[in-house]
């Protein structure tokens, strides 16, 4: 090459530089190599280092830089993470959860730290840490979220629809469960969860418990009430079958203390699944009251309802009270009457012959101590 | 002292005078309970077991025990399955025990099972020996000279009857619930339970103190009384508890039809080993059953 031309190259570069239109990335990577690779294929990949780094104009260029703005593009999330419980999390929320600046990768790629099966570990960074949550006052998520359903089918079985952490609680604009606006308020949760769970959400609007709902009453029961949050079981496994009737029972004390009384209670507790628990009888997501043509307590519907598990039901056969109460003499008269009438003879019986044996004792050992009398003497 | 070493366990026999004797030594024994009587008497022991252990547990299945037993055996399901078997068993050896007594009373004609006193229905005498015995207490009155069931042996052979139809209906009623809903409502199916583990609490109860006292622990019988095990007893022991009984058995010269040879070693231990065990299983039973009563 003439050395002339490579003279005017140079003179070229050498106005260029200074000039108005920024380095290209290939220069940047002559001192910045060691962000090329991960640069190159993430999803920036196709930006040029000047893109992000506005304030760059040439080279050499000033120590301190001020910080890349990702709400030039990214203005909705980087707004949502501004308005979230995240707001103050760290200087650099973004790369809190996407990872490294120039390594982003969208939430589609399987290396992703935002990918679905991914996200829990990418939480569970802070949120699975003990004295974090100790320090924030808030649960130690990460272990209860891995136990669960949601957890073992996302990130055993691979199972990309299961909920993740975002599923619930959105990605960017993460609130409070106490803000109104939260998905994971009370008022919300069940469209939440009803968002891949529509049948339940459906049966659960129609039930006693959704009615409650949405006439506000504070004491009606949302999802998370009963399925707990995070460590939310499948409902066929034993373990979760075992505890359902004291779940219902921390609202309905009484209907749990009746319950007790019964057979079906006496069995349940000795860790028996096949026995009826409340929602064998009651249902679950449409619980309703026994005075709704629909309910499956609703006297029209009994024979259905107790022959699930016992055949040859009759009309006769279900008006077994499963809540009898033999302390209530009003609704349950008989019942009462038979409580008292076998306390008494218990009493009575035991209460007697407890004294006839003492007495004989006393006596028998009196005799044993005085040296034993002849026969028929006193 | 009138003991005889066959029926003591661990205190030695000693003569009037004082002088130990070994056993079976010089005594005559009479029959007093037949074989089938003892094996009823096994069966009924047995399956009552079976049904207090299991039945304790499920009335009580809120107690810790109950759930680490129902565990223990594989389940609740097993405990219900040994419960519903024993209930079973004894069924059956009840309703052959009342098929014997229907025979014997209409096709053989023994009246006497109906009326006298080789007959458990009580009668005037019981009335008078239970006042004599009360009197007898307190140091009023000579000790009642019984014949050959006292009054407390029949209110325990009466208490079984009573138990067996209570708890044996309501169980059954549970049981086949919806067949039994056929001809009684099913609200009464609550009064069943009810019925069943209160008046269960009465015969284990009931069982496990009186029973136990009346005719084993009490010191004149203390360990146990062997006659239910081995059917026999001695001379003196006939003399002594069935005074009645023998002067009738002496004048009527029936007596000696009744001889039989002492019992033997292997009968006494077997005896001694079903009956010790059935008494510790029994107070174990019945202290986790009072003090789940109480916490109740």
């Amino acid at each position: 090459m003439n050395w002339s031309v490579l003279a005017a190259l140079a003179f070229a570069f050498a106005l260029d530089v200074p000039a108005a239109s920024p380095p290209k990335s290939a220069e940047c990577l002559t001192c910045h190599d060691d962000k090329g690779a991960a640069f190159q294929s993430s999803v920036h990949g196709s930006f040029s280092c000047t893109d992000c780094h506005t304030a760059i104009k040439g080279y050499p260029h000033p120590e301190n830089q001020a910080k890349v703005k990702c709400d030039t593009c990214h203005n909705d999330p980087v707004s949502g993470v501004k308005a979230s419980v995240h707001a103050t999390a760290s200087a650099q929320p973004c790369q809190g959860c996407h990872g490294d600046a120039h390594g982003i990768l969208p939430a589609s790629d399987p290396k992703s730290s935002t990918y679905a099966s991914n996200l829990p570990r990418t939480c569970g960074g802070c949120h699975g840490d003990a004295k974090f949550a100790k320090q924030h006052k808030i649960s130690e998520v990460y272990s209860m979220y891995m136990d669960s359903i949601h957890g073992f089918a996302l990130t055993k079985d691979g199972l990309l629809v299961a909920a993740s952490c975002s599923s619930c609680h959105g990605s960017h604009k993460i609130l409070s469960k106490r803000d109104p606006a939260s998905r994971t308020n009370r008022a919300n949760i069940a469209e939440t969860c009803g968002k891949c769970h529509a049948g339940p959400n459906r049966d659960y609007q129609a039930g006693i418990h959704g009615q409650g709902m949405a006439t506000g009453d504070a004491r009606a029961p949302v999802c998370t009430n009963c399925h707990t949050s995070h460590q939310i079981a499948d409902v066929r496994t034993a373990s979760w079958q075992m505890k359902t009737t004291a779940t219902c029972g921390s609202c309905h004390g009484e209907q749990l203390k009746t319950y007790h009384d019964t057979f079906h209670a006496q069995v349940s507790a000795l860790g028996y699944i096949e026995t009826a628990r409340c929602w064998d009888c009651h249902g679950f997501h449409d619980i309703r009251p026994a005075n709704d043509q629909k309910s499956t307590i609703a006297k029209a519907n009994l024979e259905a309802t107790c022959g699930k598990c016992h055949s040859g039901v009759t009309k006769s056969f279900v008006s077994y009270q499963p809540h009898a109460d033999r302390h209530n003499r009003q609704d349950y008269p008989i019942l009462w009457a038979s409580s008292i009438f076998m306390n008494m003879l218990l009493a009575s019986v035991l209460g007697f012959f407890a004294l006839h044996t003492l007495l004989w004792l006393m006596r028998s050992l009196s005799d044993r101590r005085k040296g034993r009398p002849a026969e028929g003497e006193i | 002292m009138k003991y005889d070493d066959v029926t003591t366990v661990g205190r030695p026999a000693t003569a009037p005078d004082g002088a130990p004797v070994s056993p079976d030594q010089g005594a005559r024994y009479y029959q007093r309970f037949s074989v089938p009587q003892r094996f009823l008497h096994g069966f009924l022991a047995v399956t009552f077991l079976g049904l207090a252990i299991t039945g304790l547990t499920l009335r009580f299945s809120a107690e810790g025990w109950a759930t680490t037993l129902a565990h223990g055996v594989g389940g609740f399901g097993t405990i219900l399955f040994f419960h519903l078997f024993s209930a079973v068993v004894l069924t059956i050896a009840f309703l052959i025990h009342v098929a014997n007594l229907v025979y014997r009373i209409v096709a053989r004609k023994e009246y006497g099972l109906v009326w006298g006193t080789n007959s458990m229905v009580p009668n005037l005498k019981d009335i008078q020996d239970f006042i004599a015995q009360i009197k007898w207490f307190f140091w009023r009155g000579p000790k009642p000279k019984f014949d050959r069931y006292a009054y407390w042996d029949k209110v325990d052979y009466w208490a079984v009857f009573w138990g067996m139809a209570i708890i044996g209906l309501s169980g059954y009623a549970m049981w086949f619930a919806p067949f039994f809903a056929r001809f009684i409502p099913g609200s009464l199916l609550n009064v069943a339970l009810l019925i069943h583990g209160e008046e269960a609490i009465l015969a284990v109860g009931f069982i496990f103190t009186i029973h136990f006292f009346n005719t084993h622990l009490r010191p004149d019988n203390f360990p146990m009384d062997m006659v239910i095990f081995n059917g026999r007893q001695s001379e003196e022991e006939l003399k002594e508890r069935h005074p009645e009984e023998y002067k009738r058995l002496v004048e009527s010269g029936q007596l000696e039809k009744l001889r039989v040879e002492a019992p033997p070693r292997w009968l006494q231990n077997f005896g001694r080993v079903f009956g010790t065990t059935a008494i510790v299983v029994g107070f174990i039973f019945l202290s986790l059953m009072i003090v789940a009563f109480v916490k109740e």
